[in-house]
């Protein structure tokens, strides 16, 4: 089982993080010379990033302090609704995607932290649960929700190809068989696609983190490999899911297309 | 009788495209004939069940097609939709498709002999395929399904006038060498009176006239006078 690395915590002042803002101004400028029109999200993504990190910071803190697993729960509670509400937006092809989403993130983030838990890979301790289950569910929440908008776009793109299947008496389940496929490999691909490039093009975020943080590399790798194989879990089961339960709400009972083609 | 259609209406978006229709299509050959947007391909898909109507009852040989399961029924009432959209693969896979859902056995070049295309088509890319040829594979699929009633929608539109005789002798052929029921939506009362024994026209939702082919011809009604008897 992991252990702590207390003694590898480093310090960071306001300061510092106010220092690097000045590789945002760099953002804003290059924006500015081009005419991109990205100045205002761009200081919109710095204050809400501030704000929205300090407070789940100080929320973390109580829950590390309070060291209680209602408050664990709690919290991922929280992240699984507003991943489902967040996701939503992006599949807005898809009628009432927000139950799908909600059910497909709460069930990865389960699986996942129960199955580490159970294997022994890491204690169920808020300090471990909640960083954890914050990858999982932001992983799977995009995962999910780049799922379903392909899906979406696919079933409206191809309701005439899905109708005459349908006329040749297949379920509608058998109808969106294709699409299906397709929406899972893209809702995947970037996860997978950026685990085969780890190490070699890009150093991800919990290893850049423990490095600077005084671990040791070995240890740092190894973590780091852990929360990909752990990640890869989490999101094929959000897309899976996602798109499984959502297929069926583009269809009746009858398996007839809720908005068919036009004639 | 084949169909029956009680006082059914039926809208989309908010529209309505069909307005207490009631209709008798016999067994044999029937044509619903009217102008783009009367609502005739709309009417087509509510005999299968692809759609169901807001109000109003449709029959399908003494039963309420409610009463019936959708897949059983879209196979025993096979629709051929305006526009080919086959699967990707070769002919064979489109052809195979529907019989292999259904468990049932198929003779996939007999079924394109019966649609007018070369029995050699079979193993042919359905993405290379002509509009013209796609239109008669989209034929031989339903027909691999051995079902009692075919249901075409537009199945010449897209044709120029060599494939559209073409389609037209093997849909006759089609009837001549089977017991096959076909209901044919068509915009040109020509064709219907060529293909059917009993027409339907309608337009804008609503049925303006109905009858044997002879009857038709010796009672010919402009749909625009029709429409104006109805609305007052």
């Amino acid at each position: 089982m992991i252990v702590p690395l207390a003694a590898s915590s480093i310090h960071v002042t306001l300061g510092e993080v106010a220092a690097a803002l000045a590789l945002v101004a760099i953002a804003a400028i290059a924006s500015r010379s081009w005419h991109a029109d990205l100045e205002e999200d761009i200081g919109i993504a710095v204050v809400r990033s501030f704000i929205q990190l300090t407070a789940i910071g100080y929320v973390i803190t109580v829950i590390f302090d309070q060291d209680s697993a209602l408050l664990v729960i709690a919290l991922i509670t929280v992240m699984v609704v507003f991943g489902a509400f967040t996701a939503r937006h992006r599949a807005q092809q898809v009628p009432n995607a927000f139950w799908p989403l909600l059910a497909s993130l709460a069930v990865a983030a389960v699986a996942t932290l129960g199955l580490v838990v159970a294997l022994g890979i890491f204690p169920a301790t808020p300090r471990y649960m909640v960083p954890v289950g914050g990858m999982v569910i932001g992983n799977s929440m995009t995962s999910a929700a780049v799922a379903l908008n392909r899906l979406g776009e696919d079933v409206h793109d191809q309701s005439r190809k899905i109708e005459a299947t349908l006329a040749l008496g297949a379920t509608s389940s058998q109808a969106v068989t294709p699409l299906v496929q397709r929406s899972l490999r893209s809702g995947m691909i970037t996860l997978i696609d950026s685990t085969k490039t780890t190490g070699l093009i890009f150093f991800p975020g919990t290893m850049v983190g423990m490095l600077l943080a005084g671990a040791d590399p070995t240890d740092a790798v190894r973590l780091q490999l852990i929360l990909l194989y752990v990640l890869l879990g989490a999101v094929s089961i959000a897309a899976l899911m996602s798109i499984t339960i959502a297929r069926r709400n583009f269809f009746t009972p009858a398996h007839q297309l809720r908005e068919p083609p036009e004639p | 009788m084949l169909f029956e259609l009680d006082d059914v209406s039926y809208s989309r978006g908010g529209k309505l495209v069909l307005r207490d229709v009631g209709i008798r299509l016999p067994v044999g050959a029937s044509s619903v004939v009217g102008p783009s947007g009367s609502g005739k391909s709309t009417l087509l898909r509510l005999l299968n069940r692809l759609a169901d109507p807001d109000s109003g009852r449709v029959v399908y040989e003494g039963t309420d097609v409610r009463q019936r399961d959708p897949l059983e029924l879209r196979r025993e009432v096979s629709l051929v939709p305006q526009l080919p959209a086959l699967i990707e693969g070769t002919v064979h896979d489109n052809i195979a498709y529907g019989p292999r859902l259904a468990g049932h056995s198929f003779d996939a070049r007999s079924c394109l002999e019966l649609a007018g295309l070369d029995p050699d088509f079979e193993e042919r890319d359905s993405s290379k395929l002509s509009v013209g040829e796609q239109q008669r594979v989209m034929l031989a699929r339903a027909l691999a399904l051995d079902p009692r009633v075919l249901l075409l929608d537009e199945p010449t539109s897209a044709l120029d006038q060599a494939a559209r005789d073409a389609v037209e002798g093997t849909l006759k052929s089609l009837r001549a060498r089977t017991s096959i029921s076909i209901v044919v939506v068509t915009h040109d009362l020509e064709q219907a009176k060529r293909l059917a024994e009993y027409v339907v026209r309608i337009d804008a939702g609503r049925v303006v006239a109905q009858g044997t082919t002879a009857e038709m011809l010796e009672e010919p009604i402009e749909p625009e006078i029709a429409v104006a008897e109805d609305a007052t």
